[in-house]
């Protein structure tokens, strides 16, 4: 799960980490407010979940109260577009008003998974402020990784390391070496997937502080999170994909017109892969899951006929657990409820596949059985193409 | 011969009582896997199914000698259920259960470890968030269609569950059997790994070759191509990698299928693996026929 700077600054806080004075609104009047608490000069930053704010216009500087109003007032609303939010961009909800900074250097911190080493690891480096993919591509020996054992904490010399490795002295090392064991104390305790502080900046009277943050959060770890699980923006999501969530369905969109329902995530991995392999462009990642019920399979069709881009629909079932008959009864009742306008190609395998394949057959409806995946796959793309 | 798994293994369940715990460990019986004992803590001396019910796992080895336990335990509690099995020393610990945090199999592996068998061996642990292992014709621990398998020679390795069905059944389909089928799970951090399996497998007598399946997210298929490269070229391998087509950034359904910062793409993978020298699908319908041509050839 993501969440909003400003939503990740108000966790650090908690366990140490330093973050500039700020507050968040979504409103300009309240944001000169906000200004002249802070003294005017202050820094007006969009919220939305994705990278590349500042080149997208989203973050701007005020040198006074009403700057901050009006700035406040043209970022409110706007829609965002930066090169991870698409060519359609997000819009702004709210903003962040932030103290402005007299900053000396920026550097750069994350802490994620190795899965290598079934570790998270600290990584740093002094070329802050740019994209750490970036970075690495240039000169992987610019970051320096630091493995984490979450049971012992960081040691002292560990963030000994990584401070001296920024390069940092005097009264700027002896705050990081509380910054950074409190950065991985919130990364490990709050259960995150992903904690970066990029910029992490230096002032020039020798302070450190999170200029930016970013927080993701491991799914599985959410019900001991309550405060945190309530952070989530679902109008930062797809509306299909908030809806499949509600019904407990796994479902990305995408964008082809080849709709998918498939058992288990590998397969319906596998079932994007062999439609565009024959040609054709999958409009979704849908996994029904192992044990889905006939309602949750009739919301599962439901939602992906709902997108308007679908021209053909490909079920692709292998049953273990999940009955065959059980999918069988769920499209027949999406179906009836909703009509059935375009071609629908069906592979069942697996348990009660005999029952599930006489559903369909007696339900009247015009859908395509599929001998195998291969056969599933032609014959779904090449309704696709006659389609058109 | 097959690998990890066979006719003398003893099985207990953590998790029996509960309903997909209770319905698994009857189809693994039912299959013909000795199911020897359950474990729910509270209800200890009483008899699920005719199988004996035991407060720990500790209890259960000690009086039914099993040495495999099969885990359904909910989330919240499956990393604790896992670190009980290890410190009873069960050798081998298959655990089912999908959406454990990431943080608790950190900490289970630890656990892990240190713990060992009677014997004195390692325990192993395969998943979690895995579909089990099959010997076909003698064990199943997990929640695969049993029906689907034959016994034979080829040994199958995967990150996938359906997907691994898929290949399973085109196998069968094309008259080529199994030596063992292992799921190791869809998550970041898991127990037994791609190489940890190829090395038992190259090990076995009773394997001739290998279909392995993989997916986006991590490195674990680049780790494998090389390992495959520099110690198994007298045994065949064919390839697929999911996920070809997923957009990076965004989770597949797996926690562990995930494209980012570049790296884990099924691009690189396919890529690695075929340098090692292994048959590629891109197809995954193709996996039986490559197979079955691979060992004609």
């Amino acid at each position: 799960m993501k969440v909003h700077e400003y939503q990740a600054k108000s966790l650090l806080q908690k366990f140490g980490v330093t973050i500039p004075r700020g507050e968040v609104t979504d409103n300009a009047d309240e944001a000169r407010e906000i200004a002249k608490r802070l003294g005017g000069r202050v820094v007006v930053k969009a919220q939305i979940h994705a990278g590349g704010r500042g080149k997208g216009g989203g973050v701007k500087v005020a040198k006074s109260a009403d700057e901050a109003y009006d700035l406040a007032k043209s970022i409110l609303g706007m829609t965002l577009v930066t090169h991870q939010t698409g060519p359609e961009g997000k819009r702004v909800r709210k903003v962040m008003i932030e103290e402005a900074l007299d900053i000396d250097r920026e550097l750069y911190l994350g802490i994620t998974l190795d899965r290598g080493i079934s570790r998270p690891v600290m990584m740093a480096s002094k070329f802050g402020g740019m994209e750490i993919e970036e970075v690495a591509a240039k000169d992987a020996a610019a970051i320096v990784k630091e493995p984490l054992d979450p049971s012992l904490g960081m040691f002292p010399f560990q963030a000994r390391k990584l401070a001296f490795s920024l390069g940092l002295s005097g009264d700027a090392y002896k705050k990081a070496l509380q910054f950074l064991p409190a950065l991985f104390r919130a990364y490990v305790e709050t259960d995150a997937s992903l904690a970066e502080i990029n910029p992490l900046v230096v002032t020039k009277s020798g302070n450190v502080l999170a200029l930016d943050a970013k927080m993701n959060f491991d799914d599985n770890a959410l019900f001991r999170h309550p405060d945190i699980k309530e952070m989530r923006d679902v109008t930062e999501e797809d509306p299909l994909e908030v809806e499949a969530s509600k019904f407990g369905l796994n479902y990305i969109k995408l964008d082809g017109n080849v709709g998918c329902m498939v058992n288990g995530a590998g397969l319906a991995m596998g079932t994007m892969d062999i439609i565009k392999l024959y040609g054709g462009e999958p409009a979704n990642f849908l996994d029904v899951g192992g044990g889905a019920s006939e309602e949750q399979v009739k919301n599962a069709f439901r939602i992906i006929l709902s997108d308007r881009n679908v021209r053909a629909v490909l079920i692709n079932i292998f049953g273990g657990i999940m009955r065959c008959d059980i999918i069988a009864n769920g499209v027949v009742a999406a179906v009836k409820e909703m009509g059935l306008e375009i071609p629908v190609v069906v592979r069942l395998e697996g348990t009660n596949v005999d029952e599930g394949k006489k559903i369909l057959r007696e339900s009247g409806l015009k859908i395509t059985p599929a001998e195998d995946l291969a056969d599933a796959a032609e014959k779904v793309t090449a309704s696709v193409k006659g389609a058109r | 011969m097959a690998i990890w798994v066979g006719k003398e293994t003893r099985l207990l369940v953590q998790g029996l009582t509960g309903r997909e715990g209770s319905f698994h460990a009857l189809a693994c019986r039912e299959y013909g896997t000795q199911v020897v004992a359950g474990v729910t803590p509270g209800k200890g001396g009483t008899i699920h199914e005719g199988i004996p019910v035991f407060d720990t796992v500790e209890q259960a080895v000690a009086k039914t000698g099993a040495d495999a336990s099969m885990i359904f335990v909910p989330p919240p509690f499956a990393a604790d259920a896992i670190a009980e099995a290890a410190a009873a020393g069960v050798a081998l610990v298959v655990c089912i259960t999908e959406g454990i945090p990431v943080n608790d199999m950190i900490r289970v592996k630890d656990a892990l470890a240190g713990a060992k068998t009677p014997e004195g061996r390692s325990v192993r642990l395969i998943g979690p968030n895995c579909p089990g292992i099959i010997t076909p014709g003698e064990c199943k621990i997990g929640i695969m269609p049993g029906r689907i398998h034959r016994p034979g020679k080829v040994g199958v390795i995967s990150r996938s569950g359906t997907l691994t069905y898929e290949a399973v059944f085109q196998l069968t389909q094309l008259g080529l059997g199994q030596s063992t089928c292992v799921g190791i799970g869809g998550d970041p951090v898991n127990g037994t790994n791609f190489i940890d399996v190829l090395s038992a497998f190259r090990d076995d007598p009773g394997t001739d070759a290998v279909i392995l399946i993989g997916e986006i997210g991590g490195m674990a298929e680049e780790e494998a191509a090389c390992w495959i490269a520099g110690n198994m070229r007298d045994k065949p391998v064919v390839a697929f990698i999911a996920g070809q087509t997923a957009p990076p950034g965004r989770r597949m359904g797996h926690a562990g299928a995930i494209v980012s910062g570049g790296r884990g793409t099924a691009a690189d993978k396919m890529k690695a693996l075929e340098e090692a020298g292994i048959t590629v699908v891109k197809s995954p319908a193709e996996l039986g026929r490559t197979m079955q041509a691979r060992l004609a050839g």
